[in-house]
């Protein structure tokens, strides 16, 4: 990550209890700067061949992550692997709808993520808030809360829908599209206002890196 | 491994450690956790590797189905009942059918009392395939989970065949069931049961006479007897502690008692038992397959004709129906005031008690690293607590 | 049956038992009698698996039913009872020490129709909602759709219509209104 635009604005903070407000990171998140054409193709297609998932189980969808992790469908030919923790994976599985509190931890999660970072929603209920859209708990649009690179639709998508969209990942990435991650650093302001004005008890900082 | 002789029980009161002492250690378990299952957290005091004090925090699946359903024709809620508990929608579909059939008064016609019948065995198979999977992972035998999870995926390939659904079949309507069994279906049911009664052969020879599972497993989470009532303790975690309670039994609901078992009940109620009797109600469930396939009649409807549903008005009045599924009673409480849609319907998820009260006292003096096994071997499942 | 009838009624004036099947009866009591009824039919006459508990929101009488399931495993019986507290001063007894999982019922009853049951454990804590704004979200006056569109955002381009007039019209149209 290269600092094009100078020193950003500190960010403030503001969920935190002022005494712990020095503790957390305040650098908002900055735009990757792409290397030589020829050297980054080269690390696209290197990104794409090893999608390492966050293991984290937002929704119903998780539940057919499992088939895709074991022996029948088996996600591993294709470089794909879950990962405990968000520090050492590169894909957000959102698995269908959020709800106030879980938005909360995909958003800290999301940040906690190494770039690059990529994020796959499934679901109808991401995209318009499917079966839940009068439900005063869950959000209608994942991608107003954090970029979206893909979206795989269905109630629940067939493991089969789920590889398909990995491959479409797969070819965003070698085309040097998946632009997710620089969409939230460029949009920061916006993703943050959007974020703050559905999750009230804001106690977080405004970005952990 | 033997057991202890008398096993730890964690005191009803809960510890007060003192936090600012330097002691203790606060580590939340979920909700971004391999371990846990499905989506929910634990706040966790431990001291070096013990757990002192828990907190469960559910809530991060909360859809609020019971707000929505309140706002939905009784027929527009038959789509969004199965989604309440994922890995087994079938048991909500027939306790909400089997519910406004009874406030209706529809009788249900005897070849859809059989293929409901069906349907719940063959998901209660499924649910515990995935358990048992998750139950072997959470003790380090990765190797079972890739073994079970295929042979749920035989099981829900049936389900395909059947109701066009892999996860949420909505194949239990009121008033019967949605389709007729297809032609050479009842077949490819007797040999995806010999294919899976193999396979979990298998898995007993690997996971029940494996040494780590039985010196991690042995012992651990140990319920008492007295527990069972005072926490509401339902399904295989009561019948582990040596009572004989199986609402198919005792309620005789659906062709049940037309059928030949007997509950399995165990003595020692440590999660080895536990799985143990899983894994019996699963070759059970093998079996109470097979008699289906044989009782089930060829002839017959399949479903009650049912009034419009833009106009059905149900009698006013209340009612709870409870089933047995993979983790205990699971009920639906339906109120309706004579109106088209319910005034309140109350899921009733045997997680409800054995996520948060039982596990929160379970978890008091165990290590850390059995967290995660004692959690599954109480199979609960988070999306039933929360709804 | 008739005879566990007539003993509620006459220790506790316990009245409007129903037979829903034979399996299941319902029973009102007052609320000031529920703990004692409930702890009576849990040792006394053999119900002792509290299923669950909840509340329905009665708005046009101004008060919320609260239901209460216990279950006798030994007749494989189970009562469904009833008791009526007010609705703008809604107070009910904890029933948390006769059952070990009660606190969670009455912690979600707190949550969702803001009925307070003091001295219930964590009983003010937040359950299943997060940082929630509004009100008791499970009362009959709160609207849902109406909150879900003024919080959160709609992608454009969806329709929605009323789902009965767009069964109707897609379904069933010979149906006459």
């Amino acid at each position: 990550m290269s600092d094009k635009k100078g020193k950003p604005v500190p960010l403030a903070n503001e969920g935190l209890p002022p005494g712990e407000r020095g503790l957390f990171c305040d650098a908002p998140p900055r735009e990757y700067a792409p290397a030589a054409k020829i050297v980054e193709d080269f690390w696209n297609w290197a990104r794409s061949q090893s999608l390492w998932i966050l293991g984290f189980g937002t929704g119903c969808g998780a539940i057919e992550l499992r088939p895709l992790m074991t022996s029948r469908y088996d996600m591993y030919r294709f470089g794909i692997q879950p990962r405990p923790t968000p520090r050492q994976s590169s894909v957000f599985v959102i698995g269908g709808y959020a709800s106030v509190k879980t938005l909360k931890r995909i958003v800290r999660s999301y940040e906690q993520m190494m770039g690059p970072k990529f994020v796959v929603a499934l679901g109808s209920c991401t995209i318009n808030g499917g079966m839940y859209w009068d439900s005063y708990n869950t959000i209608k649009r994942i991608d107003q809360y954090i970029p979206v690179d893909v979206y795989i639709a269905g109630c629940m998508p067939r493991p089969e829908a789920l590889l398909a969209g990995f491959q479409e990942l797969k070819r965003i990435i070698r085309a040097g599209k998946a632009e997710g991650q620089n969409l939230y650093a460029r949009d920061f302001e916006r993703y943050k206002a959007n974020q703050k004005r559905v999750i009230k008890d804001w106690n977080m900082p405004d970005y952990n890196w | 491994m033997s057991r202890p002789k008398t096993p730890y029980v964690a005191p009803e009161e809960r510890a007060v450690p003192d936090l600012d002492s330097g002691k203790y250690l606060v580590m939340w378990q979920g909700p971004n956790h391999p371990g846990i299952t499905g989506n929910m957290s634990l706040r966790l005091v431990i001291e070096g590797d013990s757990v002192v004090d828990c907190e469960t925090h559910v809530g991060y699946l909360h859809r609020g189905f019971e707000k929505l359903m309140e706002r939905r024709l009784w027929m527009q809620n038959f789509p969004l009942v199965c989604r309440i508990a994922v890995p087994e929608p079938d048991f909500n579909e027939y306790c909400y059918a089997a519910a406004l059939e009874e406030l209706a008064g529809i009788e249900v016609p005897d070849k859809a009392v059989w293929l409901r019948t069906l349907s719940l065995e063959m998901i209660r198979l499924a649910s515990f395939l995935m358990w048992i999977g998750g139950q072997a992972g959470a003790f380090g035998h990765g190797t079972i989970a890739q073994w079970s999870v295929t042979m749920r995926d035989y099981v829900l390939d049936l389900f395909e065949e059947l109701s066009g659904g892999r996860i949420y079949h909505m194949y239990i309507i009121p008033g019967g069931v949605r389709a007729d069994v297809p032609p050479g279906f009842l077949r490819h049911v007797l040999e995806t049961m010999t294919v899976v009664e193999q396979n979990l052969k298998d898995i007993e020879l690997v996971m029940f006479h494996n040494a780590v599972m039985k010196m991690r497993a042995v012992g651990l989470g140990y319920i008492p007897p007295d527990w069972v009532d005072r926490y509401g303790i339902t399904g295989p975690n009561a019948r582990a502690a040596g009572f004989k309670r199986d609402l198919r039994k005792d309620r005789g609901y659906l062709a049940y008692p037309r059928l030949s078992f007997e509950p399995v009940v165990g003595a020692e109620s440590d999660a080895f038992e536990r799985a143990r009797l899983r894994l019996a109600e699963m070759f059970q469930g093998i079996d109470l397959i097979r008699q289906i396939v044989d009782f089930l009649p060829s002839e017959g409807p399949f479903r009650e004709r049912l009034p419009n549903p833009l106009h059905w008005k149900i009698p006013a009045g209340e009612t709870y129906v409870a089933a047995e599924c993979t983790r205990g009673e699971y009920g639906f409480y339906v109120v309706s005031d004579g109106g088209d849609k319910p005034r309140r319907v109350a899921v009733r998820g045997p997680s409800y008690t054995h996520a948060v009260s039982v596990m929160e006292r379970l978890v008091r003096g165990v290590n850390i690293a059995d967290v995660a096994g004692l959690m599954v071997s109480l199979h609960t499942y988070p999306p039933e607590i929360e709804r | 049956m008739r005879e566990l009838a007539d003993m509620l009624s006459g220790r506790y004036g316990a009245r409007e038992w129903h037979d829903q099947r034979k399996d299941l009866s319902s029973v009102t009591v007052d609320a000031s009698k529920l703990r004692d009824v409930l702890t009576w039919l849990r040792d006394e006459a053999g119900y002792a698996h509290l299923a669950f508990a909840t509340a329905v929101d009665e708005i046009e009488r101004k008060v919320f039913r609260l239901t209460y399931t216990v279950h006798n495993y030994g007749t494989a019986h189970g009562i469904l009872v009833h008791c009526e507290i007010d609705r703008d001063r809604p107070v009910m007894e904890s029933i948390h020490r006769l059952w070990g999982q009660a606190w969670t019922y009455q912690r979600e009853m707190r949550e969702w129709y803001g009925i307070d049951f003091p001295g219930s454990p964590r009983v003010d804590e937040e359950f299943v909602l997060e940082g929630w704004e509004g009100p008791p979200m499970m009362r009959r006056d709160f609207d849902s759709l109406a909150y879900s569109d003024a919080t959160y955002a709609e992608r454009p381009g969806r329709e929605t219509r009323d789902p009965a007039a767009y069964m109707k019209e897609k379904l069933y149209p010979e149906a006459d209104a």
